[in-house]
């Protein structure tokens, strides 16, 4: 590859061609601030719209100062990155920005993790020379995020995400000049545009223009009624980042930990949904062997691919733009919900309350999966089967909150029945995860055959759209794996046109799947911290004693004890939904 | 006439000449010969060549060369590339390309073909202003004219080169002049600027190689080509070229557009073009560049008027403004004038601009309200500079000219406002005060009966006196004094 | 559950022709907007949800842009729409004097409409007519030169029209 070289602060650097001045100095050891920039490297996401200006730099024999994040680097530039001139300008413009920005850091949800207030200490600006007018868009709440679009700097992170990333086209620039911001079409709520909750808006922004639905007050106060009795249950991506909130490495697995806490904050019962992932996959498996074997036989009438339905941001994208589809798509519930569903039925049961008095709350890397619980076919007389869903960072908070100790808290199990977990379960907290635990039980149910080996790891990857071919004893399957819901749209384009030569497709809206979930610690455009996460995964499946689904001994009780068989009728009537055309109408009115 | 004298007509050649309806009108004057002659030469980089060494700069403001421009367009290879007509004229104040268009229309067409071939384009587009009906009227008319006698579309004069134009319609923002932002619009986007590199000569509409030149530029091609670039070149100072039009306007007796070479004094233009200044008053300053540029006092009304010596002047030549301000117009004012413009045709994208002229207009109204501070100077000078270096594009790097042009040039009014709380022009509403002599007051009521907000007291046939706290300065009084005895300090 | 958006069939068909025109093409978005609000004098929130239907793309998107445009409105216009030209040819001559007056008398501000549809006001940068500063516009009349007192005529004139009628 062609070098250059230039000069940045006076010291010698070489780059390849191509390489921003911006990258330039980092791989020397100089730390240029930026705002607007981010990028996840590998996974494809790039936002640099060079528009907030803080990064620049001067650069020799050039008449104002160059962004560094968008300026390539040149042969024998000569770059000064903290002149006078570059500290007076960038500091000018901080103070600009702040300027247009509420001052309630004390109570904004991003206080602690705002990349503009780091920049606010980093300069160590102590007033704010600028005052006048600032913008007054009104706060707006929606079951999973809250928009306070006063505190937007125009970064286009999150316009990035939910176009080019989700093509989902929730988020734009509106208006021009000093009124600009993000936001819906019209100004209007969330909840009338396209969202589908995936947080990922969330995940980017630097400040708190864009921030979850925070329910740990109400969980605080459900543990202290004493009426009630209150579950909780844990997503399998929670536990390989929750430790970064404590300071640990990235990837570092604390299931034990994460137990212990949650049973010191007082909860009844600690569980685990990586249980009802191992139910998911009897449901979701057998549905897709029902599939399959129909079609073998020649039924025209069956849908395939079979896709997944676990992820709930998911769920709202092809319910929104693919409605035409809405047969396709297992009828399996997310394990958010058969955890719910089963947890207000046959647990209550088991210890003998009514389901108005168990609260259930699920810890989850995810904001789609507050408006999921919230759904109206998800309530029994207007009673949810999960009352609350909290995000990996609000669990952080409420631990913090209570004075728990993480890093010193001793190792505890989760509480039985519904405890109790293969590593095929943990996987679905990454992409590729869930088809590959549905395959893992599909295989020895089809064969009657034990797996020659457990580690599909052709399915495994964080490339935005892969395929494979599992031969499963002669049956060719062939799987697809989509994460982002730009590349879920073109395997649906190509169902729609008829050219689909898939089996399965699994689907995931996050980048990478859950582990960067809305709700997962912020990683700030750090995407060795996603790998990481990705890593830990597996090693959490490797370290399960058991590791498929169907051999889950509480999940083989269950189907004796209470549900009968995979979909059967009682099965269909708890885990099983159904999905909505929820495009949007145009209808006309009479004239 | 002493007026004709100064004036060259190069641009504006036929504008009022020729039918601008009808293409035989335009061929009679040597329309679509440069074109021919382009054509049989068969050599693009020998025409770009003569561009080059004509010296011809954009007209549209920066004042690129223009050959260079065509030649980097012509050495990008694609399948496809785009030669675009910037007929978005958004400076408040400037009509130049309205009338080369609604004038003259062929010589834009003429001129895009023989770009087009230059570069290796075969479709041209026209970015023009929705509110210019008569220019597009005019133009269709002309496209369709040019299709029909074989000038445009497909194998013209024969010589196998395929040029097909449309129009694309601006919607309102001044910001669609800067080239990305304008390729955006033509896309259907916001008319938001990128980041340059790439520039539209490497990817542009389409991501294909695009050459933007505005409309007056464009109307000097033909000519060029026709009477050779020497002559071109013969014309002008040192590094500008040709002629250049502006839209005189604002406190003198004649305003209009005028077309003058390069290197005239503003004194001639002002002077003996325009015909001096309004009612005899006093010369104070003349503006120039539109919002991008800045004022300009006395002591340059006798420098040459080019692309550098305006920069060097702290303004610049825009796409030709030129606004001419008496004594009774206060400088603050107008700085807060432009400020108010680019405030309410910035993109949003980048902060310097988004927040940077909004906190500029803030400080200058403040001012002008009377309540600004000498440290409030300090953030005008500062907040200027850093917002000319940080800004992302054009518009944003030269939004604060009219703000360092006029501190640099009338400093000594902007401290009077703050320091003294005075406007010494009398345009700041908030700094004037009424005032009743009471030597000529004979206490008729007439103006306390006038007055909407009863700030005027006194006995009947003894002299007023006017509140200053209550007073809102609307000028009743004034108007309705019989004898002179209110006066505005 | 789905949001629904109303729309006169008429509306809606012209709409539907005027994207058809363009091929439903993404890049015409400007051109498409033009054309809706020739046809239907702005905007509405309804038409731009069409819009995006027709061509594929986000209703924030056509929002973006629609808002990102002074020449676009989602207000209706009235009747006689009044324009007072900003430039700064007509600024340095007294627009901002004419254009108080307007406001003052309409008890309008730049942007609205009134109640009874008759009047709009709205301002706007330079219409290249800076020889006849200042300079207003009503509907597709040009009026020059104004002084404030000529305000007053200017509005009793169309106030007549408009009861005339």
């Amino acid at each position: 590859m062609d070098k250059i070289k230039l000069t940045i602060d006076h010291k010698e650097v070489s780059a390849p061609k191509g390489t921003t001045i911006l990258r330039a100095a980092q791989s020397i050891g100089i730390d240029i601030p930026t705002l607007c920039h981010f990028e996840l490297n590998g996974l494809n996401i790039h936002n640099k719209p060079g528009g907030c200006r803080i990064c620049v730099v001067e650069v020799e024999g050039r008449r104002n100062l160059a962004p560094a994040c968008v300026t390539e680097c040149t042969e024998g530039m000569v770059v000064k990155t903290n002149s006078i001139r570059v500290l007076n300008s960038r500091r000018t413009v901080l103070e600009l920005i702040l300027s247009d920005h509420p001052a309630d850091c004390l109570v904004c949800a991003k206080s602690g993790h705002c990349e503009l207030q780091n920049l606010a200490i980093r300069f160590g600006v102590r007033e704010i020379p600028f005052q006048g007018e600032q913008s007054s868009y009104k706060m707006e709440t929606s079951p999973s995020i809250v928009r306070d679009m006063n505190k937007c700097v125009m970064c286009r992170r999150c316009e990035t995400m939910c176009n080019d990333f989700q093509t989902v086209g929730a988020l734009n620039a509106i208006e021009r000049g000093f009124p600009a911001v993000v936001s819906t079409a019209f100004n209007q709520k969330l909840s009338y545009s396209p969202c589908t909750f995936c947080g990922q808006c969330v995940a980017v922004c630097p400040v708190g223009a864009l921030v979850e639905m925070d329910h740990t007050a109400r969980i605080i106060r459900a543990i202290a009624d004493e009426k009630k009795t209150v579950v909780v249950q844990v997503a399998p991506a929670v536990r390989v980042a929750l430790g970064e909130e404590f300071g640990m490495k990235p990837g570092t697995i604390v299931t034990g930990k994460l137990t212990a806490a949650l049973k010191a904050l007082g909860f009844n019962y600690v569980f685990d949904t990586d249980w009802s992932a191992d139910l998911t996959i009897m449901e979701e498996g057998t549905e897709l062997i029902d599939r399959l074997t129909r079609h073998l036989k020649g039924d025209k009438d069956v849908k395939l691919p079979l896709l997944t339905s676990c992820c709930p941001a998911w769920v709202n994208f092809f319910e929104y733009h693919f409605p035409e589809l809405k047969d396709i798509p297992s009828t399996a519930k997310s394990p958010q919900q058969m955890f719910g569903a089963i947890a207000k039925s046959y647990f209550a049961d088991k210890i003998g309350i009514k389901r108005e008095d168990m609260i259930v709350v699920s810890v989850m890397p995810c904001l789609a999966k507050k408006y999921e619980c919230a759904r109206e076919e998800f309530k029994v007389n207007g009673n949810p089967d999960v009352d609350y869903s909290i995000s990996t960072r609000e669990l952080a908070a409420l631990i913090k909150q209570a004075n728990i100790d993480f890093n010193s808290l001793q190792d505890a199990p989760f509480d039985s029945p519904l405890g109790e977990s293969t590593g095929a379960a943990v996987i679905f907290g990454t992409t590729g995860g869930v088809i590959e635990a549905a395959v893992r039980t599909a295989y020895e149910v089809i064969t009657k055959k034990p797996l020659p080996r457990i580690d599909f790891t052709e399915l495994r990857g964080l490339e935005g759209v892969r395929s494979a071919t599992i031969d499963v004893d002669g049956l060719k399957l062939n799987i697809g794996i989509a994460h982002g819901l730009s590349n879920a749209r073109r395997l649906l384009n190509d169902i729609k046109e008829g050219k689909s030569q898939f089996h399965a497709i699994e689907v995931m809206a996050c980048p990478g799947g859950c582990i960067d979930g809305g709700g997962q610690p912020l990683h700030h455009g750090n995407s060795e911290i996603i790998k990481a996460r990705w890593e830990a995964i597996y090693e959490a499946d490797r370290n399960m004693p058991l590791r498929k689904s169907h051999e889950n001994p509480s999940i083989q009780t269950i189907y004796k004890e209470f549900l009968g068989e995979p979909c059967s009728h009682k099965s269909h009537e708890l885990l099983h939904t159904h999905y909505f055309d929820k495009a949007k109408v145009i209808e006309v009115k009479l004239d | 006439m002493e007026n004709n004298k100064k004036q060259l007509r190069i641009a504006l050649r036929n504008c009022g000449f020729i039918n601008p309806e009808n293409i035989e009108d335009y061929i009679a004057h040597s329309g679509y010969a440069a074109l021919a002659s382009v054509l049989e030469t068969n050599d693009p980089q020998a025409t770009i060549d003569v561009i080059k060494k004509s010296g011809l700069r954009g007209r549209g403001g920066g004042g690129f060369p223009t050959g260079l421009k065509w030649e980097i367009a012509s050495k990008n290879h694609a399948d496809q590339k785009y030669v675009v007509c910037n007929a978005d004229e958004g400076d408040p104040g400037a009509f130049m390309d309205r009338s080369i268009l609604e004038g003259d229309p062929h010589s834009i067409l003429e001129a895009m073909a023989i770009n087009g071939f230059c570069i290796g384009a075969s479709k041209g587009l026209i970015y023009i202003r929705a509110e210019y009906p008569l220019a597009i009227e005019r133009l269709l008319i002309a496209i369709k004219q040019a299709e029909e006698a074989g000038l445009l579309g497909r194998n013209i004069f024969g010589l196998g080169f395929n040029f097909d134009i449309e129009l694309r319609y601006g919607a309102g923002a001044f910001v669609c002049g800067e080239e990305t932002a304008l390729i955006h619009s033509m896309e259907g986007d916001r008319g938001e600027p990128t980041f340059k590199p790439p520039f539209p000569a490497q990817s542009g509409y389409l991501g294909k190689p695009t050459n933007v030149n505005n409309v007056e530029t464009f109307a000097n091609i033909p000519v060029i080509i026709l009477k050779g670039w020497e002559w071109f070149a013969s014309i002008g100072t040192e590094k500008s070229k040709g002629t250049k039009v502006f839209a005189l306007a604002g406190k003198i007796d004649n305003v209009g557009l005028i077309e003058v070479p390069m290197g005239i004094t503003l004194r001639e233009v002002i002077y003996e073009i325009g015909g001096g200044i309004k009612d005899d008053r006093k010369f104070k300053a003349v503006q120039t560049g539109g919002p991008s540029g800045g004022c300009l006092t006395e002591k340059f009304l006798d420098t040459p008027i080019d692309y550098d010596n305006l920069i060097d002047a702290g303004s610049m030549m825009g796409s030709g403004g030129m606004i001419v301000m008496d004594e009774d117009d206060c400088m603050v004012s107008v700085a807060k004038f432009y400020l108010d413009f680019t405030v309410e045709e910035s993109c949003g994208k980048c902060s310097p601009c988004r927040i940077g002229n909004k906190r500029l207009y803030e400080i200058l109204d403040k001012i002008t309200e009377g309540k600004g501070t000498m440290e409030d100077l300090d953030h005008l000078k500062n907040l200027s500079k850093v917002i000319k270096d940080t800004a992302l594009c054009g518009l944003g790097q030269t939004s604060p000219n009219p703000v360092l042009s006029t501190i640099e040039n009338f400093w000594g009014e902007y401290v009077y406002h703050v320091v003294d709380k005075k406007c010494p022009a009398g345009q700041c509403k908030a700094l004037k005060s009424y005032i009743i002599n009471p030597d000529l007051c004979i206490g008729c009521t007439a103006c306390a009966r006038a007055c909407p907000v009863g700030a005027i007291k006194g006995e009947k046939k003894m002299p007023h006196e006017i509140n200053q706290a209550n007073c809102i300065k609307c000028g009743a009084c004034v108007e309705k004094c019989k004898f002179n005895a209110i006066s505005i300090k | 559950m789905s949001v629904k958006i109303h729309i006169s069939q008429k509306t809606r068909t012209k709409i539907e022709e005027i994207c058809e025109s363009f091929s439903n093409n993404t890049g015409e978005l400007i051109n498409v907007l033009h054309k809706t609000q020739d046809y239907l004098g702005y905007l509405p929130a309804e038409a731009q949800e069409v819009i995006a239907q027709e061509l594929g793309i986000s209703t924030a998107k056509v929002y973006g842009v629609v808002s990102f445009y002074s020449f676009f409105t989602m207000i209706p216009k009235g009747r006689f729409p009044i324009s007072i030209c900003m430039g700064t040819a007509c600024y340095v001559r007294g627009a901002e004097r004419i254009l108080d007056e307007f406001k003052h008398l309409l008890k309008l501000n730049v942007g609205e409409t009134g109640a009874d549809g008759l009047f709009s006001l709205a301002s706007l940068r330079c219409v290249g007519a800076c020889g006849l500063a200042p300079v207003v516009l009503v509907g597709e009349k040009v009026y020059g030169r104004l002084a404030t007192d000529d305000v007053r005529n200017i509005v009793e004139e169309y106030q007549n029209v408009g009861f005339t009628v």
